[in-house]
Order: structure tokens, then sequence, then C-alpha cells
């Protein structure tokens, strides 16, 4: 076992954490899924508005790799197949019937999981559309499944703000992703890599986990991203050098698809939030309307309802959806009052990684930040203050320049295949001329992607 | 305070006024934290912003500002020999120092309006900072029309021609000092212009600034300083003549506690420009011919004397135009104190060479940061194939 102690980072003193405990979400009325959750997919629609879906049922497949689909989580009819612009897939609803009747595959799990067999995994995994679950470096894309990964990482922590407890959502499922890490150790010659919290707040149920290298790692956030994970362990070394990772939640789908022979979607995912009510884990079909199990408490009668973390999740309205992969559903006040002189404040009630404000003396106040942008964008200036929130050898202002100026070469030798949006949300977060961080390195990477995928 | 409906619409895109945007937009800006939303990306931010970041250099200048437009009052009441007390000292220096602000910061003001409505930007709060630091750097007796002509040198062609706050190489404070010193030489260099003067000068009052008294000593160098009065205590704590902001140490290095705690100075820069200075200061020692030299000046004395420790603290850490790797910091700051030293010991003719060296410096500071590059290019490279 090998042990990372990492000091760069920060975590947001974010209040509303979950409480410990999970509860049974009644079965949605309908669950939605998004094309955008898959990166890297083009999806071609294989469904239409009204027509009949079982679970497992495809309802879109990826135009390079045919056999790559994404199939529906419950049985039910076609609600509506949206369009975005130029009538790009937007997403496809399903109102459920109730009865989760199971679709029949052609490719069953195979019984015997051995390095004999993996065309048939992979060809059961993509079927079922249990093959998204895995993804892909370098670029962040889901898995291809005619790849071969050099090493496959499972992530078994989550330092993002109001994370779930890795160990909660694994609590019942030994069995299963035990399972299902046996299962991704036959898609990889190299090894799989298990990556915990090593800090005080690790979970000891991953010690027994078998047929894994573990490794550990302690430190603020992002210390527990696959990227940095990758970086420090084995790095990425080129365009080629494939690796595959997995989230514990996507492992313990693999598992129990081979133990129970039918696909199943049902995942445990946190509502948590300063303005969240009944803050809790419940048990839950990935794509579930999210009001059918979390809503804003009263106090806060205009929330974002965020699937996914504040810094990387995508807003979903109150509405919208959990997204495919998903184990939080965070909601925070939106912003509404101007404060007269608010950057004069000493500032008692607002969170910042800077130490210009009074609240840094507090370090165990949890705060219950709102949406507010907290002042105008402007050019970038070098505060040195994304190099303290990146742990990785990479310069990320220098990164972010040569992105800016389009140069691919250059984005290469900076590190951008060791990187993906999420590494750099943090940065995100605490720049002061409020860039849209994220948004130039998705830029960027799907640059370097689009080339790397001419090239084939 | 905000504008109303119907008259902020006017100001709207579409508006009959859309041209003059920026204005209202930089009043509201100024006097709120508005609600905007985040949208896309990170759904929270930092409650920290340029705006805030700025503001934490003006504060952190306010112990310069203030012990400055004490001392004015009290040269002056010296010089003529007469005995003021604290209050009279404060009064007079206010006399000096206000018109001087507001000089600076009508004139400067006016450019970074002019420029925004030019470009359809919103106002940048950089020249708070740029506009605090000018007078800090003046002597009292400049006359205000050179003042104006300065800041507008420093703020168009130090700023603006590259694209406004974010995009200047050079400091543009020290720009405008920079322009001064070459086109009113007069009015910023020699023993003379250090202090506001009366109609009548006692002559047991030494003019001189230490840093020229340094240039030709005679005798031991330390003791002919303190017979003129300079001892390491007085130009510690600023009760000489000098540039207005930068004769007390202990005011600047309460600055310098603010802008480190607050992590808005780098204190890589700061720390690497004293060692830099103290690194030839003591190769310098080494060499010095006599005691009488300028060369024997240790490294502490050029710490307290001129505007060491000033550039070093508020002009050596602006973040836009200094290094900006970690590594590349200490080799940017490091240089600033070494030529500073090298400019004092070894050129006398110009006895302050901080301004000079830091505005070297920002040339050299984009070379600096390629190398750190070029370097993190090859070590990931090497990391990759092994």
């Amino acid at each position: 076992m090998a042990n990372y102690r990492l000091k760069k980072g920060y975590d947001i003193r974010i209040a509303g954490e979950a409480e410990k405990f999970i509860e049974r979400a009644p079965l949605p009325e309908s669950v939605g899924l998004y094309p955008a959750d898959f990166y890297g997919m083009t999806p071609k629609p294989l469904v239409e508005g009204g027509e009949r879906v079982k679970v497992g049922t495809p309802l879109w497949r990826d135009k390079r790799r045919e056999s790559l689909v994404v199939t529906s989580p419950v049985s039910g009819t076609v609600a509506e197949v949206r369009r975005g612009e130029r009538r790009v897939l937007g997403a496809v609803v399903i109102r459920t019937d109730g009865k989760q009747h199971v679709a029949t595959t052609a490719a069953p799990p195979p019984k015997r999981v051995s390095s004999s067999a993996r065309g048939d995994i992979i060809g059961a995994l993509c079927a079922a559309g249990l093959f998204p679950l895995v993804r892909q470096r370098p670029f962040g894309t889901i898995a291809d499944p005619q790849a071969t990964p050099r090493d496959i990482f499972v992530t078994a922590m989550d330092t993002a703000p109001l994370a779930p407890d890795q160990g909660l959502i694994i609590k019942n499922h030994q069995r299963e992703f035990q399972r299902g890490i046996d299962v991704l150790a036959v898609l990889t010659p190299g090894k799989v890599h298990l990556c915990a919290d090593g800090g005080p707040g690790g979970d000891s149920l991953f010690d027994g986990v078998k047929n894994v290298e573990h490794h550990r790692f302690a430190g603020p956030h992002p210390a527990g991203n696959v990227g940095v994970h990758i970086h420090h362990v084995s790095p990425i070394r080129g365009a080629g050098d494939i690796v595959w990772h997995c989230t514990v939640q996507g492992v313990i789908l693999i598992g129990r698809f081979f133990i129970a022979g039918a696909p199943s979607f049902e995942v445990t995912a946190a509502v948590a939030g300063p303005a969240a009510a009944r803050r809790r884990y419940v048990e839950v079909l990935a794509g579930a309307e999210i009001s059918s199990f979390a809503g804003a408490s009263d106090a806060f009668p205009s929330a974002r309802f965020i699937s996914g973390n504040v810094l990387t999740g995508r807003n979903a309205g109150a509405d919208g959806f959990l997204g495919f992969g998903d184990n939080l559903v965070t909601i925070i006040p939106e912003t509404k009052k101007s404060v007269f002189l608010g950057w004069l404040s000493p500032g008692f009630s607002l969170e910042s990684f800077s130490g210009s404000f009074v609240s840094r003396l507090m370090p165990r106040r949890r705060f219950a930040i709102d949406t507010n942008r907290n002042g105008s964008v402007r050019a970038f200036v070098a505060t040195g203050i994304y190099e303290r929130l990146l742990p990785m050898d990479i310069l990320p202002l220098f990164l972010l320049k040569s992105i800016l100026a389009g140069d691919i070469e250059e984005m290469e030798k900076l590190g951008i295949l060791d990187v993906t949006p999420e590494d750099f949300a943090l940065c995100e977060y605490a720049c002061p001329s409020k860039t849209d961080i994220q948004r130039i390195l998705r830029d960027g990477i799907d640059l370097v992607l689009k080339e790397a995928r001419e090239r084939e | 305070m905000k504008p109303p409906g119907k008259m902020r619409s006017a100001f709207e895109k579409g508006g009959r006024l859309e041209r003059f945007w920026p204005l209202v937009d930089a009043a509201e800006t100024f006097f709120f934290r508005l609600p905007v939303r985040t949208a896309g990306g990170a759904h929270i931010r930092d409650a920290y912003d340029l705006k805030r970041m700025m503001m934490i250099v003006v504060v952190a200048l306010f112990p310069s500002m203030i012990f400055g437009t004490y001392n004015v009052g009290y040269q002056f009441y010296a010089s003529a020999g007469i005995s003021a007390d604290h209050i009279a000292c404060m009064l007079k220096g206010l006399t000096v120092i206000i018109p001087l602000y507001v000089v600076t910061f009508a004139v400067g003001g006016a450019w970074e309006v002019f420029f925004a409505l030019i470009r359809g930007e919103e106002i940048n709060e950089g020249f708070f900072v740029t506009g605090a630091l000018i007078p800090l750097v003046m002597p009292p007796a400049i006359p205000l029309w050179q003042l104006a002509l300065a800041v507008s040198f420093g703020v168009v062609l130090g700023k603006e021609l590259f694209g406004g706050t974010g995009m200047n190489i050079f400091n543009p404070a020290l720009v405008s000092r920079a322009f001064l010193f070459f086109a009113y030489p007069k009015s910023i260099s020699g023993a003379g212009v250090w202090t506001l003067t009366g109609d009548r000068v006692v002559d047991a009052y030494t003019m001189a600034t230490p840093l020229h008294l340094g240039i030709e000593p005679k005798g031991d160098i330390i003791t002919h300083l303190s017979a003129n009065g300079f001892d390491f205590w007085r130009m510690f704590t600023g009760l000489e003549p000098g540039s207005i902001g930068e004769t007390s140490v202990i005011a600047i290095l309460i600055g310098a506690l603010i802008l480190i705690i607050t992590g808005v100075g780098s204190w890589r820069i700061i720390v690497s420009v004293f060692a830099g200075g103290a690194v030839v200061a003591l190769v310098c020692n080494a060499f010095a011919p006599s005691p009488a030299s300028i060369l024997a000046l240790p490294a502490h004395y050029h710490f307290v004397m001129g505007g060491f420790a000033f550039g070093a603290v508020f002009m050596a850490t602006d973040p836009v135009s200094a290094a900006g790797t970690n590594s590349g910091k200490y080799v940017y700051g490091f240089l600033i104190g070494a030529l500073t030293v090298m400019v004092r010991t070894l050129n006398p003719a110009y006895p302050e060479g901080m301004m000079l060296a830091i505005l070297f410096m920002n040339l050299f500071a984009p070379l600096i940061d390629y190398t750190v590059v070029q370097l993190n290019m090859k070590r990931r490279v090497r990391r990759a194939a092994g």
C-alpha cells in the first residue's frame, strides 16, 4: 500500500452536509437522461416519443462506436425526446409504469469472469448500458470499448464540497463491489488501482478489497479526484496512453449486473446543501426526477438544484433529473440581495480561500454559500492562487494561457492530458478575476481530443 | 444610490446613453455587491475578487500614508527650525498630501474612464492601487502639473496602451516616477528636493537624504551618516527627508505583514528582494577599499535607506508585472535586490537604484517565467518517459 499526503488544495467551508442514514426513495414518476453527462459520445437517438421501453432498452447509441449505448433505467413510455440547438439530442425523458420490466438482451454477462471472456464481458456491459460507467483518460471521455487500458483506477473517495461518504455507498454492497473489481481486473493487462481516503475520516471498508493495488490519499480537495490519483500513481504518458477509471458506485452496478444477470440502475445518492430540506442519503434510480426525493427548505424560496457537487455539477432546475453517474444532489440558495459596499465588509459570514476576510479565523464555521458570483469578470492576474489549489506538477496559469492561444503542442507539454475541468474547478471557485476556468479547459480538451480522433 | 429604473434603462444596451454604461456600471459595482448569479461552471464563487485584493493593498499602504503625511510636516518645521507639535505636523502634511492625491485621482481616474468608454468595458479598479502609490513615491515638493503629467504618462503609456489592468508589463506607478526622473530630473533627483521647505532653512537641518550623504562620505561611512543625524534607528522609524511614503520602515513592515497574511503580496518576492540585497551588500563589504567607501555600507543600512523597503513590499510584488511562477518569483525578487544594491554602490552618480531595478526586472519577468515553464515541460517529459 502506498500513501500520498497532499498539501495543496482547499476544503470549501459550505454548510449542509447530508446526515448519515439511508432511506429508500419512491419510484419516480419520470426519469431523464442527458447526453451531456456522457462526454465524448455523439448521440444518435434510438427511440421516439410514445415508444415503450424496459430496463436496459437502448435509448441512444454513439455515432463513432456503435456498440456503445445508453439504456433506460426504468420501464415505461418515452415521454419526450428533447432536442437542443442544431437538433442535438438534449435529453430523453421516460414516464415510468411502476413495473420495472427488464429487456431481454442478446449479450448476457458470462458466468465465468476470466481473461478469455474479456470480449464477452465488454459486449455484455455495452449491451446493458453499463459500459458508460467506465471513463477514460486522457480527456475524461466515456471509455472506448475497443481500447485496451494500461491500468484501471477506482476512486473510493470524494473530497468535493458536501460529497457523499463513499463508505456509506459501499456499506451494503461489499459483495457487489468485489465482484465488480474482479470484472474490471479482466479488462486490463495492467493493475486495478484502488485509491481510498487515507485521512482521519477514511473508511476501513475498502481495506479488505482483493485483486487491487491499494493507495491512500490524504489532503484537502481535490485530493479525491481521479486525475490527481493518476498523476501521482502513474501519470499519462501521451495521447495514446489509455487509463480507465470508475467510481465506487459504478463498480457496484457492474458487480450487481454480473451477480444478478440483469442490469439495475439503483444508486445511493446524498441530498445536501445549505438550502436542502431533509438532508440524507437515498437509494434512488439513476436519472430520477430530483423532486421525487429532494426539496428545498421553506426558508429558501429561491434555490438552485444541482445534480453533482457545487463545483462541477449541473444546474438541473427543480424539475430536473439526477445525472447519470451522480451520487449527490446539492441545493443552494440563489442570491438575491445587493449588499451596500459589500466588498468592504470585514466578512464574518463570507467564505473565502484568501486570507482577506475575518472568516479566515473561523476554520470550523460552515457557511450558507449562495450563487453570487461575488465580483465582476476581469483579466487574468497572476495572483499565485491557482498554484496553491492544484496538487499536480502543472503550471495552471500557463496551461490556461496555452489553451487560450489554441496551441495544442504547448497544451500537451504543459499537461493537458493529465487533467479534466473538474481538477481546475477549485481554481475557478477561488479565481479573483471570476474567470470561467472549467470552460477554458473544456475548450482545450475538446480541441486536443478532436485532433487525436482525426489522427486515428 | 442605485440609479432608478427609468434613468438606468437609458444607459442600458439600446438606450440613448448606452455609450456611458461603464460609468453606471462602475458606480453600481463600487457601491454594491450585486446579486449577479453564477452561470455555468462552478455554482459558488469565493467572496474574494480583484476589487477586494486592490483594497487590501490600499489598506496596507495606510500606515505609510499616515506616517508620510506626518513626516512631511515634521520635516517642514524642522527645516525652518520651528518646534511644532504632532497635530501641527499632521495638518501641514495634509495640506501637501491632499492636493497630490486629488490631482492623481482626478487625472488618473479621468484616463481610466476615458479608456473604459472607448473600449465599452467596465471600469477597472486597478487604478486604486496605482493612484494610492504614486504620491507616496514623489518628493513632497513636486509641482502639481508635473505630477499630473507623470500620472498621465504612467496610466496611458504604462498601462492602457497594453490593454489595461492585467496586461501591462511595467508597474504603472513606477513608470510615472521614471517619467519624472527623465523628463524633470531637477524635481526628483539631487539633494535638495526631498523636504518641503518654507522661506527659511536653518543650518542645522540636513536637506540631503542618507543616500546622498553616502556617496562621498568623510571618514567611516556609518559615523558620517550618524554625524548628520542619520543613525540606523532614525532611518528605521523614518523621520528623515525622502519620498513621501518610503521613509518609515516600520510603517512599511506593517503593510508587508498585511499583504503577506492576506496572501495579496507574494512573500517569496519580498523575502528574496531582501536576500538579493543582502548577498550583494556582503560581497561589496568584502571588497570595500576602506570603511569610508559606500561599498562598506552594511546590508541592514541599505534596507532602511531610500526606497528599498517600500519597493520590495509594494512595487516588486505587483502581481501583473512580476514573474508569475513561484520559482520565478525567487529569481525575480533576488535580482531586484541585487541590482538595487549594485546600482547604489557601483554607480553612485545615481544613488537610488530601486526604481530602475524593478522596471528592469519587470522587463525580464516574462523571460524568467519562460525558463521556468521550459524546465517544467522537460521535467514532465522525463517523468512520463521514466
